[in-house]
């Protein structure tokens, strides 16, 4: 589509200097069976639809091959705005982690996208394996608890559960195991 | 006609509840207007510029009940700009001037302020309940004024406005004494609340019968609130995400099954689909479920949850359910009659979409389905054809095929003949939207058959005036007509000129009406407004050249001429 000149407004200069048939004023614009562009209009969606839908205001006057077309497809702006922030949310899909408890004869499977952070995390598995965890700190990791919550990154290593933030543990999580307090004692000092 | 005294009259129309019965009998006779407009307390006001607040307030002085629709339908779609109009302030000043008892005010597509609303909440002392629809231009601020204010709010519904939200302390504003909500929904709201203030607030509101919650509130102070209100109608929740193990969720699971009376479900804004069965038992007895927000619940979920819902009337829901799904929803809710299925994926992968065949088994298996809005990725004739047969109750039928130009996939036909045939079954259909391939036949079969209807929603479709003149030719209860992107121009704009005046209001963008034609029409109609919405200055160089054509227009009949709160880029001509 070629980009308008300054003295030209949209089309209407081309069509007066046009020649053709029939009187001016009488325009009469067929439709094709597939919506081709319309002169200095907006481009159809059936153009529009790898590009993605953009809620924006300003009608393209130079539509391109992915151009967004306002009004269309119909929906209400306020649930389209909600879906946009939805998108940039990871897909709700859980992330499932096995946990083993040293000393329990069989492990257990929690969601990690359920909790909001360490805390909401540690209240869990103290009320899923029955024990206390006890307060982190960077410096002592879990003192004075029995046990200490570990787990294993996506290098393979055994971490003390706390010391990265949480979006950071989430994504390298592999697997959690509650560690015996003296176990971990080497973990906490180390470092 | 006077064979009765007047108070005898006034007994009599206080039977009488709807506008347009109302109206009706106002145009009986002189004694009877009078009477009429004495005795109305409820005011409905399609159009904002139809008329002016002294008006209004003049013939109905005993108005209480205010409902105002502000910006055109299309509006919704981003077509308007924003400071197009709409403006609510003018109608709360004039009738606290006028010391109207307002106690119900009904906006939509309005522009609020914080300030109106302020004015609002300190004007009528018996002020009772407000119900903001798709309204902008306000924040939390606002909110908290009602709150303060209003000592006898029952009422304050927030359905999909966008609030600029102040993540102040709003719902703290609500005072101790207050104790005669029966109504709250904040689901809009993106900001946080005071989650104790909340649970303060419903534990003295012992007549709340609706409660919808924004995401902002988890779930744990959801089951502390319904724990101290099982008389719940109408809930919708906020955050519906927790640990299946946890004692919170052991508790929410508890006080759902005490909560017998809820017959409406909404929200799971945010959901963790493993919490849903705690909702199974109340599932038995919703008449309406709006999943239409809850994008964490996937297709699978969605189906177990729908098994459920027997008793289902009103079902609004995510097209990820898929076209299965739709079987089972028609296995399993004979009860049903509006169905809404959105898209849920904008960006058009189209693979959890729904076809036409979710559609013809919903026709099937719901006989008393009267009222659809179906997003899609594709229709066919006879796929229309057989639901028009199935569902010859249709009172609103919308369908929007994602890809609006496209013909029927299996005959490379038009749809004109699917349209048609709905029409021509369809006797009481009220309300109508198009899309796909068009042609004039579509509309032709429209003026023909569609005789009550009301509105009608084209885009992208027919081949010439002829196809709009069909239209407002043959319909002749048509109230509202918005056409976008079609090639209807000055010859179908000004054949009927006299037609506008018996509708509410005609929305024409990116068609072939030209300036011209739009002065003419403005010129030989002087009750009609005639706007033009000149975006981008495209016509102020040229505001003579009666050839160009039109990018947006909107015309409307309306009492008190032009509007005076117009912005520059409004024409009225």
């Amino acid at each position: 589509m070629e980009n308008p000149k300054p003295y030209e407004r949209g089309d209407l200069n081309f069509k007066a200097t046009e020649l053709r048939l029939g009187l001016p004023g009488s325009e009469e614009v067929k439709r094709e069976a597939t919506s081709s562009v319309r002169n200095n209009k907006r481009a159809s969606p059936d153009m529009a639809e790898e590009g993605g839908y953009k809620g924006g205001s300003n009608a393209n006057n130079a539509p391109t091959a992915k151009a967004q077309v306002v009004g269309w497809p119909p929906i209400r702006s306020y649930r389209k705005n909600s879906f946009a922030t939805k998108k940039n949310e990871a897909e709700i899909s859980g992330i499932f982690m096995k946990v083993s408890m040293d000393g329990a004869p069989y492990l257990r499977k929690i969601d990690l996208k359920v909790y909001k952070g360490y805390s909401d995390l540690l209240k869990a598995l103290e009320n899923m394996f029955k024990l206390t965890i006890g307060e982190y700190s960077e410096r002592e990791g879990y003192k004075g608890s029995e046990y200490a919550p570990t787990y294993e990154d996506k290098d393979g290593d055994w971490m003390l559960v706390g010391d990265v933030p949480w979006d950071m543990f989430m994504s390298s999580c592999k697997r959690l195991r509650i560690m015996k307090g003296s176990e971990a004692k080497g973990l906490a000092c180390g470092v | 006609m006077n064979y009765f005294p007047e108070e005898v009259l006034e007994h009599v129309f206080d039977f009488l509840k709807s506008h347009r019965d109302r109206n009706a009998v106002s145009l009986v006779c002189k004694s009877w207007y009078r009477v009429e407009r004495f005795s109305r307390e409820r005011v409905f006001i399609g159009n904002c510029y139809a008329i002016n607040p002294d008006r209004l307030i003049e013939r109905f002085p005993r108005l209480r009940s205010l409902t105002l629709k502000g910006k055109p339908h299309f509006a919704d779609f981003n077509l308007v700009p924003h400071d197009w109009g709409g403006f609510v302030y003018p109608w709360i000043d004039a009738m606290a001037k006028r010391g109207v008892n307002l106690e119900e005010l009904r906006l939509k597509r309005m522009v609020v302020s914080d300030e109106g609303l302020e004015l609002l909440s300190r004007s009528f002392v018996n002020f009772k309940s407000l119900i903001l629809v798709s309204c902008e231009g306000f924040t939390t601020d606002g909110l908290a004024a009602i709150a303060s204010n209003c000592r006898f709010l029952r009422e304050l519904d927030l359905q999909e406005n966008e609030v600029e939200d102040h993540r102040g302390q709003w719902l703290s504003c609500f005072p101790d004494s207050c104790t005669s909500l029966v109504s709250l929904n904040f689901a809009c709201l993106k900001g946080e609340v005071n989650l104790a203030a909340l649970e303060r607030l419903m534990a003295r509101s012992c007549n709340l019968r609706s409660l919808k919650l924004n995401h902002a509130v988890p779930l744990d102070t959801l089951q502390k609130i319904l724990a101290q209100a099982p008389q719940l109608v109408d809930l919708g929740t906020g955050s519906f995400v927790s640990d299946p193990d946890s004692e919170t969720f052991r508790r929410l699971r508890t006080a759902i099954q005490k909560c017998a009376s809820i017959k409406s479900l909404s929200g799971f804004l945010e959901v963790a689909p493993c919490c849903l069965p705690a909702i199974y038992p109340i599932c038995l007895n919703l008449t309406t479920l709006n999943l239409s927000y809850a994008q964490g619940i996937h297709g699978s979920e969605l189906i177990k949850l729908i098994r459920h819902c027997g008793k289902l009337q009103r079902l609004w829901i995510l097209d990820c359910i898929g076209d299965k799904g739709l079987g089972v929803v028609a296995s399993t809710c004979k009860e049903l009659q509006e169905l809404r299925v959105f898209p849920s994926d904008l960006h058009g992968d189209g693979h959890a979409a729904v076809t036409e065949e979710g559609l013809v088994a919903i026709s099937a298996g719901c006989p008393k389905l009267h009222s659809l809005l179906y997003f899609c990725q594709q229709m066919t004739n006879a796929a229309l054809i057989t639901v028009a047969k199935n569902c010859p109750n249709f009172t609103r039928f919308r369908l929007c095929i994602i890809n609006p130009t496209i013909p029927d996939p299996v005959t490379m036909q038009p749809l004109d003949e699917g349209f048609g045939a709905i029409v021509q079954s369809c006797k009481g259909l009220r309300r109508l939207s198009l899309s796909g391939l068009l042609t004039d036949q579509v509309f032709l079969y429209i003026g023909m058959y569609a005789e009550q209807l009301e509105m009608l929603s084209v885009a992208f479709a027919g081949d010439s005036d002829k196809g709009m003149l069909c239209v407002l030719n043959g319909c002749k209860k048509l109230k509202k007509l918005e056409i976008m992107d079609s090639p209807f121009g000055n010859l179908a704009l000004l054949t009927d000129v006299g037609k506008y005046e018996t509708m509410r209001s005609l929305w024409m963008s990116s068609c072939e009406v030209t300036l011209g034609g739009c002065k003419t029409l403005a010129k030989k109609m002087p009750r009609l407004n005639v706007e033009i919405i000149n975006e981008g200055d495209q016509m102020e160089a040229t505001p003579d050249d009666d050839r160009q054509k039109v990018e947006k227009m909107y015309l409307y009949r309306s009492l008190v001429g032009a509007r005076r709160d117009a912005p520059d880029f409004v024409w009225t001509l």
